[in-house]
């Protein structure tokens, strides 16, 4: 008798599963053989895979296209250092309540963003992160212009010893990166990933089928403020100052954390990783010459738009038809229990 | 007396927001593009000026003689080499084209001149002030007010009264008949562009005369001139003036209430206006 | 002389193929009418030869010469013009205006804005309305007048009774008469076979992309149309 199965996972997938378990596990290994500037270079990594995993999930996979997601870094910053430094919280506490936070400022930022659409939402969202970083240099609590500090007593309270806080801190960006890796990926293999991507093939259509467009939208960018201020606490938890200049730059948070994902693949999960890669040896390959790696990926990544708009990834799943991160959904038909090869494709 | 100065300084500092967002207007209304590189190409004029009055001794004023071509010329060929590609292919590609080309401007900028501000001088005229009814008016920014409306009242003559204009709106209403009817979309695009790129040239000279400028004052004047058009109502060039003056208004109230709570003041009336009335005081546009 | 053919033009939406190897003559002066049911391909055929839609360039030859990959703008300045479903007027502008554009083909010839008017009289007492503001038929009137001032020597009409009244539908097709006496060469897609077939000399008609049937005018049968049309081939008589 013949059945059909749906499968989630491809050969490739499965395979690529592997390899990823043993490339994490070498990562979290990484205080046992690697050295401090090691920690950091992938720390720092981390840190930007995850901002633009989030970021592809709000404009690959949502539609919502921001240019202002260094708004709820800096916010994130702040937090913690408010609370830490003038509360006199735990750090450990007040990371937990950074994230959340960010996400409940950023309910009634959608209210006046969700009115614009298209490149006048981007620009908004620009708006909303200028106006953050205006109020964080007009009020004194919060340091005004030239921002706050975190006390060695808050840096004590996560170890006293240093290379143990290297440690810790490491740990904890990797945490992240696979925590908030996990929520994209579970989110997109689920009724909802089906539902993003069916707005973002056709917001029209799929609302006339009664998925919730505004909704859907509404939740992801919550969760995406929420993620990223959580991020942003922990970064500047690392750099130990926070500034309205630093905590809501562009040019530190948003431009190359959009340049990574349409580089290396907007609308897939596997563009972030490719785009994270390039930047970074971009970055350093060219260390020595002040800012030409920012034109250099400039002009990388108007020459993507252009030639190859799905990005490395997407050129890549184009040739070769791959998926590495099984969100889709595959049709096996054959006889009952027996392991096929998938026929359709969904 | 002191609130009529107010009224009055602000409502000139709107004529300086309207100039700076002729050009964007003009390239959303004919293509619907949305230019991130606004704001860089208004501090790019500024340094194309400067450079201009280093290597000629020309003042700023003058050096508009060489200035406009320039601009011109730049922005017929960013469009036609760069831009009309972008134009089919959704919303993302000439949204990240042109924050693409954004960055390239600051960071080259930066490369060639370095971080430190300059200032285009035109001597006098920056500090020159007019006395009417028992207070000061400047005479630059009411200068640069009567800029804005010979400029948006040259535009309105362009669109209504010529054969160029007439195919400018035919091809906003409807880029796909208007090549039917025998219109080059892309060339007349390449011409859009090139002609905004005269009146953001202007706004770029007059804004290097009033303020220091460096690499990175791009993006903030991309957000004024795009706070403007919103305010406003999109597809109206005299609401884009009114758009301007109300911000003006805006910033001027909330300079006189403390200074540093001037642009912070400019953006929060723009957030208010777009949540109570989303399409802005005068919209126009069919989308 | 022949004006335009086809060779084995195919078209494509992506990956839909919306016409097969089509072959279609037409020759100078005369009328040709395209039936056939919606989707058939009909508007297909008409984009393709105005450029809208990009083909292999030898796959349509007009006037000896293959356009198949030249833009529309291109095409109308070599003669051919179409006056669009639904009319396309632009909003923005006003009825003369509208009219005017149709000059940026540049080409010369015996119509203009004068020659239109009094193709159109009505049209000369609302010459300054915004072109919103006209009834179905007076668009009609002035989108085929818009197409009249590019001086075409092929005019295509796409859908030109749509949506409009029986009598107004009367007067269009008048015109269209007045027009082809010019010596203008018109290809002409109409649902309402009958009005098609009145006006043309030939017909063609399409059934999903696909030829289905081509003859003269008046050596029609009821009923090989209707097959043709609905597609019941084996099931005609």
């Amino acid at each position: 008798m013949e059945t059909v199965r749906v499968d989630r996972a491809t050969r490739a997938s499965r395979i690529f599963a592997v390899f990823a378990a043993l490339a994490l596990a070498t990562l979290i290994a990484m205080p046992w053989w690697g050295d401090a500037g090691n920690m950091r270079l992938v720390g720092e990594m981390a840190y930007y895979l995850a901002l633009a995993q989030l970021w592809n999930l709000l404009a690959g996979y949502a539609g919502l296209v921001s240019v202002g997601q260094q708004a709820y870094v800096g916010l994130g910053g702040y937090i913690l250092f408010y609370l830490t430094g003038v509360w006199d919280m735990n750090v450990y506490l007040a990371l937990a309540i950074a994230g959340p936070f960010a996400g409940l400022i950023a309910i009634p930022v959608s209210f006046a963003v969700f009115r614009l659409r298209g490149a006048y939402f981007a620009v908004g969202t620009w708006v909303v992160s200028e106006v953050f970083a205006l109020f964080a240099s007009l009020i004194a609590v919060l340091g005004a212009g030239s921002g706050l500090s975190l006390t060695p007593a808050i840096l004590r309270e996560i170890s006293p010893d240093r290379d143990t806080r290297d440690i810790i801190l490491y740990l904890m960006s990797l945490a992240i990166s696979v925590f908030v890796f996990a929520v994209v990926y579970l989110l997109l293999r689920s009724r909802h990933g089906l539902a993003l991507t069916a707005i973002r093939d056709s917001e029209r259509a799929s609302a006339s089928l009664g998925v919730n467009t505004f909704r859907t939208k509404f939740i992801i960018y919550i969760a995406t403020a929420a993620c990223t201020g959580l991020i942003g606490s922990l970064i500047f938890l690392q750099k130990l100052r926070i500034s309205p200049e630093a905590g809501f730059s562009i040019n530190d948070w948003t431009v190359v954390v959009i340049f990574m994902v349409v580089i290396g693949g907007i609308g897939t999960l596997e563009g972030p990783f490719i785009g994270m890669v390039v930047f970074i040896v971009l970055r350093e390959l060219l260390a020595d010459y002040g800012k030409y790696y920012l034109i250099l990926l400039g002009v990388i990544a108007i020459a993507v738009m252009l030639k190859a708009p799905y990005g490395i990834w997407g050129w890549i799943i184009q040739r070769f038809d791959l998926q590495l991160f099984p969100v889709g959904r595959r049709l096996a038909l054959g006889l009952t229990g027996g392991p096929t090869d998938s026929v359709a494709k969904i | 007396m002191t609130w009529v100065n107010i009224i009055v300084q602000g409502a000139l500092l709107g004529g300086f927001y309207a100039l700076f967002a002729i050009g964007l207007s003009m390239s959303f209304g004919i293509m619907r593009l949305v230019n991130i590189a606004h704001g860089d190409l208004i501090v790019l004029s500024a340094y194309v000026a400067l450079v201009a009055t280093w290597y000629t001794g020309f003042d700023p004023f003058l050096s508009l003689v060489i200035v406009l071509p320039v601009m011109f010329g730049l922005g017929y060929l960013l469009q036609r080499g760069l831009l009309n590609q972008t134009l089919s292919g959704g919303l993302l590609p000439p949204l990240l084209v042109t924050f693409g080309i954004s960055i390239i401007i600051q960071n080259t900028l930066l490369e060639v001149f370095g971080a430190q501000d300059y200032r285009l001088q035109e001597g006098a005229i920056e500090t020159a002030s007019l006395q009417t009814g028992g207070f000061y008016v400047g005479v630059y920014p009411l200068l640069v007010f009567a800029v804005a409306v010979a400029c948006i009242a040259a535009l309105q003559f362009l669109f209504y009264r010529t054969r160029l204009g007439r195919a400018f709106r035919a091809v906003s209403d409807d880029s796909d008949t208007a090549e039917l009817m025998g219109i080059d979309n892309r060339k007349l695009y390449a011409l859009a562009f090139a002609i905004a790129m005269i009146f953001t040239a202007l706004a770029g000279v007059f804004f290097g005369i009033r303020t220091i400028f460096a690499p990175s004052s791009g993006p903030i004047r991309l957000i004024l001139a795009f706070e403007a058009v919103i305010i406003g109502g999109l597809g109206s060039m005299w609401g884009t003036l009114i758009g301007g003056v109300v911000l003006g208004l805006a910033q001027a109230i909330g300079a006189a209430l403390d200074p540093t709570w001037q642009t912070l003041a400019g953006h929060l009336a723009f957030l208010a206006i777009l949540i109570v009335r989303p399409s802005g005081l005068f919209p126009r546009t069919r989308d | 002389m022949t004006l335009l053919q086809t060779h084995n033009l195919s078209a494509f939406y992506g990956d839909f193929q919306a016409l097969f190897d089509i072959n279609v003559t037409v020759e100078e002066g005369e009328t040709v009418a395209v039936i056939g049911a919606n989707g058939a391909g009909k508007t297909t055929l008409l984009r393709t030869l105005a450029g809208s839609l990009v083909t292999p360039p030898e796959t349509v030859v007009f006037d000896g010469e293959p356009i198949g990959h030249k833009t529309p703008h291109e095409i109308v300045r070599l003669g051919i013009a179409l006056v669009p479903e639904g009319r396309r007027l632009f909003p923005s502008l006003s009825v003369e205006e509208n009219l005017l554009l149709g000059t940026h083909s540049e080409r010369r010839g015996p119509w203009n804005l004068n020659r239109v008017y009094q193709l159109f009289p009505r049209l000369s007492e609302l010459r300054r309305l915004p072109a919103p503001s006209l009834s179905g038929g007076q668009q009609q009137m002035a989108a085929v007048g818009r197409a009249l001032m590019s001086n075409p020597r092929l005019l295509l009409f796409d859908e030109l009774s749509l949506g409009l009244a029986p009598v107004v539908i009367r007067d269009i097709y008048a015109t269209l008469s007045a027009i082809a006496a010019e010596g203008t060469t018109i290809v002409l897609v109409e649902q309402d076979i009958n009005r098609a077939l009145d006006a043309s000399s030939r017909f063609y008609c399409l059934q999903e992309g696909r030829l289905a049937l081509t003859a003269p005018t008046k050596d029609f049968n009821r009923a090989a149309i209707t097959a043709a049309y609905f597609g019941m081939q084996g099931r005609a008589g």
